[in-house]
């Protein structure tokens, strides 16, 4: 056996393993994990590249687990990721809010499948968009991106590690089963050819660091355990100094500032791919893998002479609330087909502010759309 | 006191955040003194304090990571233990020590203490057991002697309880010893050799919780419970760790009870990993051609 670096060049393989080397070649050194359909081959591949590029994988005991050792393994300074599917993302749940408030900059996979509870273990869905946005308790802001292709899962996962170091905040890459399983040409590109974002390292000696204080975009340095800044984190309300306050001022302050410096940074965070969106009288808006089925829809209507424009969401959350209102005003609908019973549509609606109805086009999950489900509702909504 | 006792006193002082104090432990509480004793034996110990690094979970206990002037992690309930493999894997230079209470390390975090020891993480683990959730108001826990008192079992617990020594060397931890919070020097010499023990170290330390625990089971005082420890307590260096199970108002078997060597899970990996990567054999074919 060989030790292999990063990979460069043209590839064929599917969205689960593109996504583990995305990992690779973002500098992921260490990933914990445990088992689950239709994410396992994440972890298998991370369990074979990380020890040949110096980095440690481990299996966890469980997914509560996993998460809660990715964080300290970003705190130990080094890039970190853990991959699951819906049972898993549940479990996670509390300790990505512990990411959030600590403000760990760490990469969260979830392929999709079909829920609730176990649901349909191997097959797809995009049921956890919403779960994704909130399922947390309490208030933050995160990051989520969605890939529609194995050659996203890798770029969207370079991605998702530089928007976690950029802002300090766990960032997810809400797969579906379909994409992860998918097999397709993938390009990697050289290492010097794929930028990325180191942490923001403090700047003042340790007696003077705080490390909540934080930059003019909102965003605070980062010292790593080990390099003599002897801080104190806490998942309790704290201060500039990390030191717990229990008064509602403090937990203004933090949480403002938490849910500010993504919302305020939306701009230069969030990615969309329009088609034919400028005299588009119907829209529709998508994601994941239904995005690629709406584009088979899409090109029929626009055969038959409708105005069909696509606006394909890469970045989920923060959603691009401002451009949905733009389009909202001039054009007749949006259809939004989605592997769910209407979780992004919501979304949509809300932002349209009802100058344009919002046409949904819901999938239980355990596979994908017809096409001419989404055709019949570009046709009813041209109309 | 002596020159190195002030000098003692003062490295001691120097690893407190003093600008937390005052703490939020009852009177009575033996928080304080296992924290005094745990930070004495770090500055004993020698070791490079920019290194070392605290992980507490929830609970009274849990709070100790947020007084220590050292780079500490209060994480959410029950995973300290994940959180710590993370940072010990991460940065295997770091000395990643956890201190937390039983009800955090033992019922919410049980799976995850057994699976660290399993493993024979690198992780040192002082677990404070009260007997109770001393800061939820006095609830039963998986700690709880048979009998005793709490506010979720006020007619007494019906349930067994862990003995925690037998537990983890059950699991596969490599150093295990037990202290009352009253043998201060004892158990700070413990501490040390856990410190400096290769593999998943566990050091118990039995603790009074007078507000909530002592009260409803007849040591009203931090000084009664105290007092218990005193006449109660029998030192058995090497007992198994079977037979040191604690019964409501019962002896308390204390001492170092397990000592052992086993390959730690990063020793493993390496071993594992360098067989993987090493040269090819002469066996193999390709190899031999060449």
């Amino acid at each position: 056996m060989s030790r292999k670096g990063p990979l460069e060049g043209v590839f064929f393989m599917n969205g689960d393993i593109a996504c583990a080397e995305g990992a690779i070649s973002a500098g992921c050194r260490f990933f914990a994990g445990y088992p689950i359909t239709p994410a396992t081959e994440v972890a298998e591949r991370m369990a074979e590249r990380l020890p040949e590029v110096g980095g440690t994988f481990i299996q966890m005991e469980d997914e509560i687990a996993s998460m809660a050792a990715i964080l300290g393994g970003s705190w130990a300074g080094v890039k970190s990721m853990t991959s699951t599917s819906g049972p898993g993302f549940s479990l996670m749940m509390e300790n990505i809010g512990l990411g959030a408030m600590t403000e760990t900059p760490c990469v969260v996979v979830d392929v999709q499948r079909a829920g609730p509870s176990t649901g349909l273990p191997t097959l797809t869905a995009q049921g956890d968009m919403m779960q994704a946005r909130w399922g947390s308790h309490g208030l933050y802001s995160i990051i989520a991106l969605s890939p529609s292709s194995p050659q996203e899962m890798f770029d969207l996962t370079v991605k998702a590690f530089n928007l976690s170091e950029q802002y300090r905040t766990p960032v997810l890459v809400m797969a579906d089963e379909s994409v992860g399983h998918m097999s397709e040409r993938v390009v990697i590109p050289p290492a010097d050819r794929i930028p990325l974002v180191p942490r923001r390292k403090p700047t003042v000696p340790p007696e003077k660091y705080k490390p909540y204080e934080p930059d003019e975009d909102l965003v605070p340095p980062m010292a790593n355990a080990g390099e003599g800044y002897r801080f104190h984190v806490t998942g309790l309300t704290h201060d500039e100094r990390g030191y717990p306050v229990m008064t509602a001022e403090a937990q203004g302050k933090l949480v403002k500032r938490l849910l500010g410096k993504i919302d305020l940074n939306r701009d230069r965070i969030i990615e969309i791919e329009e088609d034919g969106v400028r005299n588009a009288e119907v829209i529709v808006c998508s994601y994941g893998i239904s995005a690629r089925v709406a584009k088979l829809a899409v090109n029929e209507a626009r055969e038959g002479g409708i105005k069909v424009g696509m606006l394909r969401l890469i970045t989920v959350w923060p959603f691009p609330e401002k451009r949905i209102r733009e389009l909202a005003r001039r054009i007749k609908a949006f259809v939004v087909p989605e592997l769910n019973a209407g979780q992004i549509a919501l979304e949509v609606e809300r932002c349209a502010g009802g100058a344009a109805p919002v046409v949904l086009v819901p999938h239980m999950g355990g596979a994908v759309h017809e096409p001419r489900d989404i055709l019949e509702a570009i046709r009813k909504a041209a109309r | 006191m002596n020159e190195s006792g002030n000098d003692l006193h003062d490295a001691v002082e120097a690893l407190l955040r003093e600008d937390r104090i005052p703490h939020i432990w009852c009177p009575g509480c033996g928080l304080g003194t296992v924290l005094h004793t745990f930070l004495r034996a770090l500055v004993r110990s020698g070791l490079d304090l920019k290194k070392v690094v605290v992980v507490s979970g929830i609970g009274c206990t849990g709070r100790a990571a947020g007084y220590v002037k050292l780079d500490s992690f209060h994480t959410t309930h029950g995973r300290a233990i994940p959180f710590a493999t993370g940072l010990k894997l991460a940065n295997p230079e770091l000395k990643v020590v956890l201190f937390s209470g039983d009800g955090d390390l033992v019922a919410i975090g049980g799976n995850h203490l057994i699976h660290a020891a399993r493993r024979n993480m690198d992780l040192t683990v002082v677990c404070v057991n009260n007997f109770n959730y001393g800061m939820t108001g006095g609830q039963v826990g998986p700690t709880t002697p048979v009998s005793g008192r709490t506010s979720t079992s006020p007619y007494g617990n019906c349930e067994f309880p862990f003995n925690l020594p037998h537990l983890v060397a059950a699991a596969g931890a490599v150093y295990v010893a037990r202290w009352t919070s009253l043998d201060g020097r004892r158990l700070e010499k413990t501490i040390i050799e856990a410190l400096f023990k290769k593999g998943f170290s566990f050091v118990e330390v039995i603790t009074p919780c007078p507000t909530q625990y002592g009260r409803k089971n007849k040591q009203p005082t931090g000084l009664a419970q105290m007092e218990y420890y005193r006449s109660m307590s029998v030192i058995k260096h090497g007992a198994d760790p079977s037979e040191v199970g604690i019964e409501l108002g019962g002896p308390i078997t204390v001492g170092k009870f397990v000592d052992i060597e086993r390959p730690t899970f990063a020793e493993m990996q390496a071993e594992i990993l360098a067989k993987a990567f090493a040269p090819r054999s002469g066996k193999d074919p390709a190899a031999a051609k060449a």
